[in-house]
């Protein structure tokens, strides 16, 4: 047989495949025939109940509560009295004309679909629907949940849900028009499990599309799967006490328990109150346009120069690389000279002195010579080559890149490279005086006050910390096993010992030793902290503070970042010490309580 | 009007004996046809005249004059030598507007296929079929070609790989399919059989290890390898020692080039198809039901075209396709209306007009004493029988859901000229010849 021949034959086959299947499906199989000559299906979805948030302690934070939804299907619409309607709904008759005249116009491509005709009416309009919907053909009132807050406690860390767009459909096929997605937040990131499993029932229609019985008596119908309940790290009286706080000012608190890295209460202010959540359609316009960027979560995507926080890290990578020992001292009067004429200043205070006072003191020159120390450090060869090695040290710290937590969007901060300043000044062309501001925590490092806040959380731990994270193990969701695991730092755990001395003295070495968080001390709870002040350059100083407590076993750590506030001392460290303190005895102790009061009457907008 | 060679009276004389009216006249029953399953198809929901514009069926009928007007051009005015000069330069140019396309079309679900120059559509793949066969047929028909010269087999992948590369850069997975079609054309003009094995081979061990497990499918491969392996050394007795020992190297190659494709279906399956394509497949193979959503296309087409039973329900008289439960039905899912409405006889019609038009097509071709138009004439059968294999295959389940027309009747003006002007270029080469001959 020639090659034609043998192409012909197989033309031949192919073609009798397919008569045979033809032959198949419409003459010896007669399940076709009772499918359609009776007819199609009809499926009519059943949502399940989008999971609940709970707090740490049990609280629900996120709850489900009914509301109604109007839907048509305009090829089953008869002519009706629009004005009946618009009443029944409460709506004006010329929203009910516009919409039929949009069916009419696209009737070809609606063709049996049901659409969506008015969203979350109120009871009592449902009820006065409902009693009269046998005149108003096509149109069908139908029970949804929608998401109700019983705490207003973390709007920017629960996030939105929302109706999926045609954008979001077609990447993600399972969701279909009407359905509902978590777009921030905990609702986002945890979405999955929240959501559940739509469930449906089968209905066959004949071909003049009215319902006649259930498809193969239910067989094929799938019952809805409830969403997973999701429990979170957070406390929500924490957060709620937090964001009071922080009312009228902007910036961020963080608090994580050291012991397992899970996140007690995250701040952005200004935030969003939860009852906007619920109806985050109503309000985006009015958000958007709000210069302050309440949507904006500034705890894990805001970049701030940590300042003298950061005193710390450099000390630690110091004491590692053995270019500083505890007992160095260092002169400092008011500030240290470089280049000339140049002086980076610092505040009055002892001198000369070593490492447990210079960080008690928050000593600028000091940790000037530090870091002078760390980059000439004569192990390396120039300057770049020590810059990598103590970069390298910070981000073991959990800086200038993600810490990898559970929560969505979180945003990496900045650590410069040393090719960033070769391209700036020049291979070779810079030198410690060139960056002399990182010493303190300026210039161009960039950090999220959740990398701040794991700062705090790795002094209380000693070096290490656990990845922060805002999901708890729970029954049906179990959380990656990273969240578990101690993340150590490069910085040998021995040498913390010196540096959480001198945030406990920074504390609790009185005024008269120049401790800069004196005002945090509380009696009995062994305090330790740090202030800040992180120069902005688009206006008055940023105010930082971090600190955990107890100092043995610590239970929690807190880092305050306050902007365009003034000193650290002033606002950033009533708020941490203040959340510490109402986390660890519940309460504010009287002789603490014109603190609170100051920052609670206080607002910079 | 003038003949072909310039001397008035040869049109008269040539017309009856030289172009193949049978071929004319498929074609012609093919567009009414599908003309009227169009009307039908839209009827319910857009109840109108069939010569309403504004409707499927009245833009059909635009489509269906202008490709008339087309194919006459074709027929009696080109000159068809034109065709096998101009071939480098049209497919050049079609190949650029397949690459441009990518760039400045609309996202049309997920594909990026169509130009949109004001209210007119349409999309290059189409044209591209034509133009790669036509310079598929120049290249090949050079007097020295030598389909076992392997920089001419490399020359003949690159003609055929690049426009099909460049379609499944706009996601039409369906349109670069069909380009596997000219694997036929090939074995046609000396491409050994193996491949041709071979790609069925690596089809059924896909099917097989998605279906089943790994190891029915390394034996079912242990097995075709043997066979093979004895069924060449029974060719080569008299052979040397040597071509026994390259055959057992290639054997043994090909068994582990098996294995491989066999532990790397799951993972092409996974990571190398998409997410949709995967699901198609998933329901055509059984693997997994999904009544409501990918499934849905094909149940809801198998119900429509199952429920036609032997004679149809009529003209019009159609529930499934008229009720808007089968989609796509003017375009891809055309061939539900012929089912529903015209039953097993429709189908068997439609299905036999197409067998005896590829039929034809095929022998013409293989009787012409030109290589080019021979070659051209088994690309056009190519891709006829693609078109029809793969679309009618999916309305029935029997292929995986895949978005191509079906040739001649489905809705849609870009799909009709291209055939149109395929076809008729075929049967003007073919008359030329016939009227030297």
């Amino acid at each position: 047989m020639n090659r034609k021949n043998k192409l012909l034959t197989g033309l031949v086959a192919v073609a009798a495949i397919l008569l045979g299947k033809l032959f198949y499906i419409q003459i010896v199989n007669d399940k076709y025939k009772v499918d359609a000559s009776n007819n199609s299906m009809v499926y009519n979805y059943i949502y399940p109940p989008r999971g609940v948030i709970y707090d740490r302690n049990g609280e629900i934070l996120v709850g489900n509560e009914v509301c109604y939804d109007i839907s048509v299907t305009p090829r089953d619409v008869q002519p009706f009295d629009t004005l009946a309607l618009a009443t029944a709904l409460d709506v004006p008759v010329d929203f009910i004309r516009e919409r039929m005249a949009y069916y009419r116009k696209y009737r070809t491509r609606i063709g049996w679909q049901t659409l969506s005709f008015l969203k979350h009416i109120t009871p009592e309009n449902y009820i006065r629907f409902a009693e009269e919907a046998y005149r108003f053909p096509g149109f069908k009132a139908e029970v949804r949940s929608v998401r109700q807050y019983p705490f207003n406690a973390g709007g920017n860390l629960l996030g939105y849900i929302s109706e999926v767009d045609a954008d979001f459909i077609k990447n993600h096929p399972e969701y279909r028009s009407g359905d509902y997605v978590g777009k921030t937040g905990l609702e986002a990131a945890m979405e999955d499990k929240l959501r559940g499993v739509k469930g449906y029932h089968i209905y066959l229609r004949d071909s003049r599309n009215r319902v006649q019985s259930p498809y193969m008596d239910g067989a094929e119908d799938k019952e809805a799967e409830p969403g997973k309940d999701v429990v979170s790290t957070i406390d929500a009286h924490l957060q709620q006490y937090g964001q009071r706080l922080m009312e009228g000012k902007v910036g961020s608190v963080v608090a994580i328990e050291p012991s397992t890295g899970e996140i007690l209460a995250m701040v952005s202010s200004p935030g969003i109150d939860v009852d906007v959540l619920s109806d985050i359609g109503k309000h985006y316009a009015e958000i958007a346009r709000n210069p302050r960027k309440p949507m904006f979560n500034r705890t894990v995507m805001a970049s701030y120069p940590p300042g003298s926080v950061f005193k710390l890290v450099n000390g630690l990578i110091g004491l590692q690389e053995g270019t500083l020992v505890p007992s160095n001292s260092y002169p400092c009067a008011h500030g240290f000279p470089y280049g000339g004429n140049h002086r980076l200043g610092c505040h009055g205070h002892a001198s000369p002195l070593n490492l447990l006072s210079a960080i008690a003191t928050s000593c600028n020159g000091y940790f000037c010579y530090v870091f002078r120390n760390i980059l000439d450090n004569k192990k390396y060869k120039t300057t770049a080559e020590a810059f990598d090695v103590w970069r390298e040290h910070v981000l073991s710290f959990g800086f200038g890149r993600k810490l990898g937590s559970d929560f969505p969007s979180e945003l990496g901060g900045n650590i410069p490279t040393s090719a960033f300043y070769d391209k700036v000044y020049g291979k070779g062309r810079w030198r410690f005086q060139t960056i002399i501001s990182l010493s303190i925590g300026q210039g161009e490092i960039g950090a999220t006050p959740l990398q701040i806040a794991n700062l705090a959380a790795t002094m209380a731990n000693r070096g290490y910390y656990y990845i922060p994270h805002i999901v708890k193990d729970s029954e049906g969701i179990e959380i990656d096993p990273k969240y578990k695991e101690r993340q150590y730092t490069m910085v040998d755990t021995t040498h913390f010992k010196t540096a959480v001395e001198g945030m406990y003295m920074a504390v609790n070495g009185g005024g008269s030793a120049g401790g800069t968080a004196f005002s945090a001390r509380i009696p009995g709870l062994d305090v330790c902290g740090k202030t800040g002040t992180a120069q902005n350059p688009h206006g008055k100083d940023n105010s930082v503070f971090i600190c955990f407590a107890p100092k043995d076993n610590p239970k929690i750590a807190v880092a305050a970042y306050v902007e365009n506030a003034g000193f650290g001392a002033t606002w950033a460290l009533p708020v941490a010490s203040l959340m510490l303190e109402k986390y660890l005895t519940g309460e504010i102790s009287e002789s603490r309580k014109y603190l609170e009061d100051r920052l609670l009457t206080t607002r910079f907008f | 009007m003038k003949g072909i060679d310039g001397t008035p009276g040869s049109f008269d004389r040539g017309l009856r004996k030289t172009v193949d009216w049978r071929l004319v006249i498929c074609y012609l029953l093919l567009v009414l046809i599908g003309w009227i399953n169009i009307y039908a198809s839209i009827h319910s929901t857009e109840p109108a005249s069939i010569f309403d514009w504004s409707a499927r069926s009245g833009k059909q009928f635009i489509w269906i004059m202008t490709a008339f007007v087309l194919d006459i051009l074709i027929l009696f005015v080109i000159n068809p030598r034109l065709w096998e000069v101009i071939s480098p330069y049209t497919y050049v140019m079609v190949f650029f507007l397949l690459v441009l396309v990518i760039f400045v079309s609309k996202d049309v679900k997920g594909s990026h296929s169509w130009f949109e120059l004001g209210p007119v559509k349409f999309q290059p793949a189409e044209i591209s079929k034509i133009t790669t066969s036509l310079l598929l047929a120049m290249v090949m028909s050079k007097p020295n070609f030598r389909m076992s010269n392997r920089k001419h087999a490399l020359a003949v992948a690159a003609i055929i790989g690049l426009p099909m590369l460049a379609i499944l850069g706009e996601s039409e997975t369906g349109s670069a399919l069909v380009y596997v079609g000219f694997l036929f054309v090939l074995y046609r003009e000396g491409l050994s059989g193996w491949w041709l094995f071979l790609l069925g081979m690596a089809i059924l061990l896909f099917i097989l290890t998605l279906v089943t497990h790994w190891w029915i499918s390394v034996a079912v491969l242990f097995v075709a390898c043997v066979a093979f392996y004895i069924r060449v050394l029974r060719q080569s007795r008299r052979e040397a020692i040597n071509f026994r020992r390259l055959a057992l190297r290639r054997t043994l190659l090909a068994f582990a080039a098996g294995v491989m494709m066999v532990f790397a279906t799951g993972f092409i399956f996974e990571n190398v198809l998409q997410d949709h394509q995967r699901k198609r497949i998933e329901v055509l193979l059984g693997l997994k039901e999904d009544p409501a959503g990918v499934g849905y296309n094909v149940r809801q087409s198998m119900i429509a075209i199952g429920s036609g039973g032997m004679f149809g329900k009529g003209f019009l008289h159609g529930t499934q396709t008229t009720y808007g439960f089968v989609p796509e039905q003017s375009t891809d899912f055309i061939f539900c209306t012929v089912g529903e409405e015209w039953g097993f006889f429709g189908c068997l019609a439609v299905i036999l007009l197409y067998v005896f038009m590829i039929w034809r097509i095929i022998t013409d071709a293989d009787k012409s004493r030109e290589a080019f138009t021979r070659i051209y004439g088994y690309c056009l059968a190519a891709c006829l029988f693609m078109h029809l294999f793969i679309n009618i295959g999916m309305t029935i389940g029997l292929m995986p859901v895949i978005g191509i027309p079906l040739p001649l009747l489905s809705y849609g003006g870009s799909s009709l000229w291209a055939f149109s002007v395929m076809i008729f270029v075929f049967i003007a080469l073919d008359r030329q010849e016939k009227k030297y001959f």
